[in-house]
């Protein structure tokens, strides 16, 4: 599988869009097509991961008071002690294979990792196998269980240092993410794994649709239109999105100074901005097609 | 209303129905599986992800809407990881990793098993001494939750009754051996991920396993039942003790790995050696399983010492077997 050594984005390249977020990495497919795939953030790691942790404890905590309520009914002591047997091998399910399964699902996420729109992907781009998935939750055990030991030991004097050391000790293990280039906990760095945001994305309106109505009435020249490039464009297309009339009264003021235009009464700022960004757009696209993109105003025309 | 005249949105309205009947695929199969889909959709679902993936192309070269570019990214990203997906089914993979993956992971392991098994047995060893010269050195091998009323107190006839449980507490004897299961499968799982920590807490780790075993026994013996105690811990502890050894010599190869990793980055070695260990630990978890059920199941209805014996040396020589001879060339190159 054509997969090249992930890296940083060179500097020399198209640069991000104004509404990007996070470290992106290239991930080429077969087909040879860059997919640009975004790593999560390790915030968004921890906050799955609280998630994820909040609803095994809520789990364990009510099915130990359904299992005791019905040992309880029973009123046995065989009942008792077979109930105590499921409770324990639940425990052990819950806390061992509660990741696994999620993560072998097709969403490849357990339901934190879900909620916030992220999903484990083999790191080569190839397939991500069962084995992988074991792997790098078997080591949760490391950067989990063992350092939650320590926080909750008790001890006083040589066995308060060594529980203090032990924690120092964990922390490398827990803090990992935080220190390397792909945010790569232990598991993930034996298993072969990554996480990557996967949000589901709807298709966003194009804005020149609404926007083209307005574009019939103003009419730009070619040296108004040679005022801005694609970062400012696209800055542009996050204003019209949201439309809020404060913003779009201060930007409207900026391009007309920009490109020396008197407000003229006739038209709103929203139906100005809307004129030029379709026209903007036509402009930039046009000259696209010719094999110039120009990135932002700074940049040749 | 006037035709608009921008290229890129006259693309993309020639496009659309095809992204959304890809998404309408994707949402599908990624809530319940690609079993859920239909056949037309099934063939579909290639078609669609590469046209997408050209749209994609295109757009970065010719379109400047910025939102369809990320939905774009969005939607062949989501598409590729499920086009590309895992193949083979859960059988199949469950099927190849029986017959060939798993005794070839831990043949590949054998110098780690060694070392691993050397240091169990060195510390039962060594707490086997120190415990038939002293027995109070017993509690410093065995936390007593584990050893419950077995300590270097108890009566002879006390002991006894552990080793042949009778009829009416045979429930309070489950609810311990499934707490020693899950004990043990943790132990295994903590060794395997400790091998991370550069090795030394995994070899601590079996060392004090094997300190445990050797204490047990040797209160045992010195209250006379040594051979007894032997049948009541081999019967599911050959299976489990080397599911123990097996996961301690998994976590060892990481760990030198990461340690040591030679000629590639310590990113790539490590991997290498987790994706070997991983098959080592799926096996651990089976052989746990086995030992789970014989250690509840055997243990609790055969009572006869010679009996546990032979279900010992019986499960000890299917292990080796399965595991350890060596496999047809053509074979395992023919499945490959």
């Amino acid at each position: 599988m054509a997969v090249v050594e992930p890296r940083a984005r060179p500097a020399a390249g198209p640069p991000p869009p104004a509404a990007a977020r996070g470290v992106r990495r290239e991930l080429i497919t077969p087909e040879g097509v860059d997919l640009d795939v975004q790593l999560a953030d390790a915030s968004e790691r921890a906050g799955a991961f609280l998630i994820d942790f909040s609803i095994m404890a809520v789990a364990m905590i009510l099915l130990t008071i359904l299992i005791a309520a019905a040992a309880t009914a029973t009123r046995s002591k065989t009942g008792g002690s077979v109930m105590m047997v499921v409770l324990l091998l639940i425990w052990f399910l819950l806390r061992n294979f509660y990741f696994v399964a999620f993560e072998l699902t097709p969403r490849a996420a357990t339901p934190g990792k879900r909620i916030l729109g992220l999903r484990v992907a083999a790191r080569d781009g190839g397939r991500l196998t069962a084995d992988a998935i074991f792997v790098r939750n078997a080591m949760r055990e490391l950067e989990v269980y063992l350092p939650a030991s320590f926080l909750f030991a008790r001890g006083s004097g040589v066995d308060a240092w060594i529980i203090l050391m032990g924690i120092g000790w964990c922390a490398v293990f827990v803090f990992l993410p935080l220190f390397n280039r792909d945010k790569l906990r232990a598991g993930d760095i034996v298993a072969g794994t990554w996480v990557l945001k996967a949000p589901r994305r709807k298709l966003a309106p194009d804005m020149a649709v609404k926007a083209h109505v307005a574009a019939r009435d103003i009419v730009f020249s070619q040296r108004e239109l040679d005022a801005y490039g694609v970062k400012e464009l696209q800055v542009l297309e996050e204003v019209l999105r949201r439309y809020e009339p404060r913003t779009l009264a201060a930007v409207a003021e900026r391009i007309r100074a920009k490109i020396g235009r008197q407000p003229d009464p006739r038209f709103s700022d929203g139906a100005f901005l809307d004129a030029y960004y379709v026209a903007l757009r036509g402009r930039l696209e046009h000259r696209l097609l010719f094999g110039r993109r120009r990135r932002d105003k700074f940049d040749a025309p | 209303m006037e035709e608009l005249r921008l290229k890129s949105y006259r693309f993309r309205a020639e496009r659309e129905a095809d992204w959304r009947a890809l998404e309408a695929v994707l949402a599908k199969a990624e809530g319940r599986g690609a079993a859920a889909l239909s056949d037309d959709q099934l063939l579909a679902a290639p078609v669609l992800y590469r046209s997408a993936l050209s749209s994609l192309s295109v757009a970065r070269a010719t379109s400047l809407d910025q939102g369809l570019i990320d939905y774009l990214e969005n939607l062949c990203a989501r598409a590729y990881f499920f086009v590309y997906g895992t193949r083979s089914t859960l059988l199949e993979r469950i099927g190849r990793f029986f017959a060939r993956d798993w005794p070839a992971a831990v043949q590949g392991l054998w110098r780690e098993t060694l070392v691993s098994f050397g240091l169990t047995l060195t510390g039962a060893v060594a707490a086997y001494v120190l415990v038939i010269r002293d027995p109070d050195w017993f509690a410093a091998f065995v936390s007593p939750d584990l050893a419950q009323e077995r300590g270097p107190g108890a009566s002879t006839a006390a002991l006894r009754a552990t080793l042949f449980g009778k009829r009416g507490d045979a429930s309070e004897l489950s609810t311990f051996a499934t707490y020693l299961f899950t004990h043990n499968a943790s132990v295994a799982l903590f060794a395997f991920a400790l091998g991370f920590a550069l090795c030394l807490p995994t070899a601590l780790l079996l060392t004090a396993t094997g300190c445990m075993l050797g204490a047990f026994v040797a209160l045992f013996v010195t209250h006379g039942l040594g051979v007894e105690a032997g049948g009541w811990m081999m019967i599911h502890g050959v299976t489990e003790i080397s599911a123990i050894i097996l996961a301690g010599a998994a976590g060892f190869r990481i760990g030198t790995a990461t340690a040591f990793p030679g000629d590639r980055t310590r990113l790539q070695s490590a991997t290498a050696a987790g994706r070997q260990a991983g098959v080592v630990m799926a096996g651990v978890l089976v052989m746990l399983l086995c030992a789970g059920a014989l250690e509840g199941i055997g243990r609790q209805t055969i009572q006869s010492t010679p009996i546990r014996y032979a279900v010992a040396g019986a499960t000890a020589l299917v292990w080796l077997t399965y595991l350890y001879l060596p496999r047809a060339r053509s074979q395992a190159d023919g499945r490959r």
